[in-house]
């Protein structure tokens, strides 16, 4: 299905990140927004407020984090695509929220602009220190897919990829940006409509009466039912079999929780998406995500300069986490560096995957600036003594 | 004639409106949940709606069970968040009724800021509220609703905090509809449902209820009869009394009636009022999410 042209603001355009991921929204048809102001995200839900109401859209400012989170979810189980955006301390009220959208396996959007943290943290400045959050952040066990644009242009292109996946798979999805891509201004060129590919929701095609909102599918992708069409169907955060019915054991829990995990773990194949330069025949492998992984360019070009074989890999989506990948180049190269906005997050996850079989090394700080390149550079010498 | 019985007793009444398959219930003996989920599905047959386009939106606690129940598209949702839940819903099918059925704990206490926000927009959506004074799921705890010297699990030697006065709370949020009955008014309280589902606007309905197992246990009022009798007994119909005026006090006269019965634009007659307003012919007249125009 091709985006509505209607919704598509077709042309090259100057944006920052936050305008960037409001546009990609409108691309994807999102028609409800519930969002609550926090800094530095708040540009998202201004930019929506002013287009909705011409493209048929409704922008609630809700009452707080927890609300939006609810009324996302309700919306969307009332046949529209819907979104949230937040930091932060936003996101950390969405957490609970965000776990009913996980249970009753609801397809809407959440981007979180990260900032510095904890508490009240560093309102204005950048971070990525919310990654496990994003990954563990609501209770009890479940598998996430989250993505980091590295600059406007993605926040516009992955916004519509989220939006996508969570069709597809019929969960929140998360694009985990920060203050630096949300604010910063570049070229945007958004393509025209029919360019731009849309998945649609997939609803049963059973009659009311046979159909049950989680059907033991072969690929656990269950279609969706209607509201408002007589299929009469109940879903509930409780622990529940195919029909959604609470059914409180120990069976009814594994079969509905693996189900959660599976549906992403199963697919990974199809879910990551890494972009690699140069990694065959490297020693040493950068990985970074979002801003970082421009920050560190430089660092890699100085070190090729010095005869250095280096590669890197952008992760596009940071959850589920390349664990495959990571496990073939550990038995291959000698030296993994992880570069982040955080005292060492998904460092922990490569480091888990490489499993001692070749060196790991951590570039990391608190937040509130970038990553000087001159340190990932040192890391860098220090890896290929 | 032995065998025309037999069959009659096989279909339950309100077979229509229940999920038979998830019958028995959990809800205690004498709890008066189970008479208020009747009074309503009783209005939604009396009110003759097509039952396709009604949802039920719940959140957690005992009443929170009453979206598991009913054969309607359902969603029992987290604690406190029923109403956001409700909202988005509304927003995305307008012509739907949306009906939100919880308890005191779930929409006053943890819910509390959705609940007055809610009504402040008017979100066209009715929101039923149990208050049996307590919170019973988790075993009989004090709650914003719990009467002045009234004993829980949580204050064994009496509550010593001012409790809300729902209607009032409602209507100063800008309710649109606001009714009180007890559990004992069944066919006033089914008037009330059927009023309120047709109310243009958000509107509320407070239903006292007794919860034998725990409220009525723990300050030894007796059993449910005795709790329905009490109702009998001390509840005073007034309607249009002002919501100031009829705050609950420990076993005190209990005023029940209708208070509220207003009209004012809903939250989605304001947005498009608003937006045809300042883009005139170039806006669309919103619907719903899929181009559910009411018009």
């Amino acid at each position: 299905m091709k985006a509505d042209p209607k919704n598509v603001l077709v042309g090259s355009h100057y944006l920052d990140g936050n305008h960037a991921c409001a546009e990609g929204a409108i691309a994807a048809g999102c028609k409800f927004f519930g969002g609550y102001p926090i800094t530095p995200s708040t540009e998202i839900a201004e930019r929506v407020s002013r287009r909705f109401p011409l493209v048929g859209g409704v922008f609630v400012q809700m009452e707080d984090e927890l609300a939006s989170m609810g009324a996302i979810l309700g919306a969307a189980w009332g046949g529209v695509k819907s979104m949230t955006c937040t930091s932060g301390p936003g996101f950390s009220l969405m957490m609970e929220n965000f776990g009913l959208g996980i249970m009753l396996e609801t397809p809407c959007v959440l981007v979180n602009v990260q900032r510095g943290g904890p508490s009240t943290g560093l309102p204005t400045l950048p971070g990525q220190a919310d990654m496990m959050q994003a990954r563990w952040g609501s209770h009890g066990d479940y598998e996430v897919i989250a993505l980091a644009p590295d600059s406007p242009q993605e926040s516009f292109e992955l916004v519509i990829h989220a939006f996508n996946l969570s069709e597809k798979y019929r969960m929140p999805v998360l694009v985990m940006t920060d203050e630096c891509v949300g604010h910063m201004t570049e070229k945007v060129i958004i393509p025209p409509a029919e360019e731009i590919e849309l998945v649609e929701r997939n609803y049963t095609d059973k009659k009311p009466g046979e159909a049950w909102p989680y059907e033991d599918t072969k690929n656990l992708l269950s279609p969706l039912l209607p509201v408002g069409k007589g299929y009469k169907f109940h879903v509930t955060g409780l622990t529940h079999d195919q029909r959604g019915y609470p059914i409180i054991n120990d069976e009814a829990q594994e079969w509905n929780v693996r189900r959660l995990i599976d549906k992403v773990t199963k697919n990974v194949d199809d879910i990551v998406w890494l972009e690699e330069k140069d990694v065959e025949g490297a020693e040493i492998v950068v990985m970074a995500y979002g801003i970082t992984s421009r920050v560190v360019q430089p660092a890699i070009a100085k070190a090729k300069k010095d005869g250095i074989k280096i590669g890197m890999i952008k992760m596009v989506t940071v959850w589920p986490f390349p664990e495959k990948r990571v496990k073939e180049l550990a038995d291959k190269v000698k030296a993994l560096i992880m570069v982040e906005m955080n005292y060492g997050q998904v460092f922990l996850e490569m480091d888990r995957c490489v499993a001692g079989k070749c060196q790991t090394y951590f570039v990391g700080h608190a937040g509130g600036t970038v990553h000087n390149p001159e340190d990932v550079y040192k890391t860098i010498k220090e890896a290929v003594k | 004639m032995i065998t025309e019985v037999a069959q009659q007793k096989q279909e339950h009444p309100m077979e229509k409106l229940l999920r038979m398959d998830r019958i028995p219930h959990i809800w205690c003996p004498t709890c008066g949940i189970g008479t208020t989920v009747t009074a309503l599905a009783v209005a939604l047959e009396q009110l003759e709606l097509d039952l396709d386009n009604v949802a039920v939106v719940s959140g957690i606690g005992c009443t929170g069970r009453v979206a598991g129940y009913m054969k309607l598209d359902s969603f029992h949702t987290t604690h406190g968040r029923a109403i956001p839940f409700a909202f988005g819903l509304h927003v995305a099918r307008p012509d739907m009724k949306v009906i939100v059925f919880s308890g005191d704990g779930d929409l006053i206490s943890i819910g509390g800021n959705h609940f007055i926000h809610t009504a402040r927009r008017n979100v066209d959506i009715t929101v039923i509220c149990v208050n049996n004074f307590i919170y019973a799921m988790t075993g009989g705890q004090v709650a914003p609703t719990t009467p002045l010297t009234a004993k829980s699990s949580t204050s064994p030697y009496g509550n010593y905090e001012h409790p809300f006065n729902l209607p009032l709370l409602a209507a100063s949020s800008g309710a649109v509809y606001v009714a009180r009955w007890t559990a004992l008014h069944i066919r006033r309280l089914t008037t009330a449902f059927k009023e309120a589902i047709s109310k243009r606007g958000f509107s509320f309905v407070e239903v006292i209820a007794p919860c034998s197992t725990l409220y009525a246990r723990l300050n030894k009022l007796g059993d449910g009869l005795d709790l329905m009798k009490f109702y009998h007994d001390n509840s005073i119909i007034k309607h249009g009394a002002d919501p100031k005026d009829i705050d609950i006090e420990y076993q005190s006269k209990i005023t029940v009636g209708k208070f509220v019965d207003i009209e004012k634009p809903t939250f989605l007659d304001c947005l498009n009022n608003r937006n045809k307003e300042v883009f005139g012919d170039k806006y669309k007249i919103y619907g719903g999410g899929n181009g559910h125009n009411r018009d």
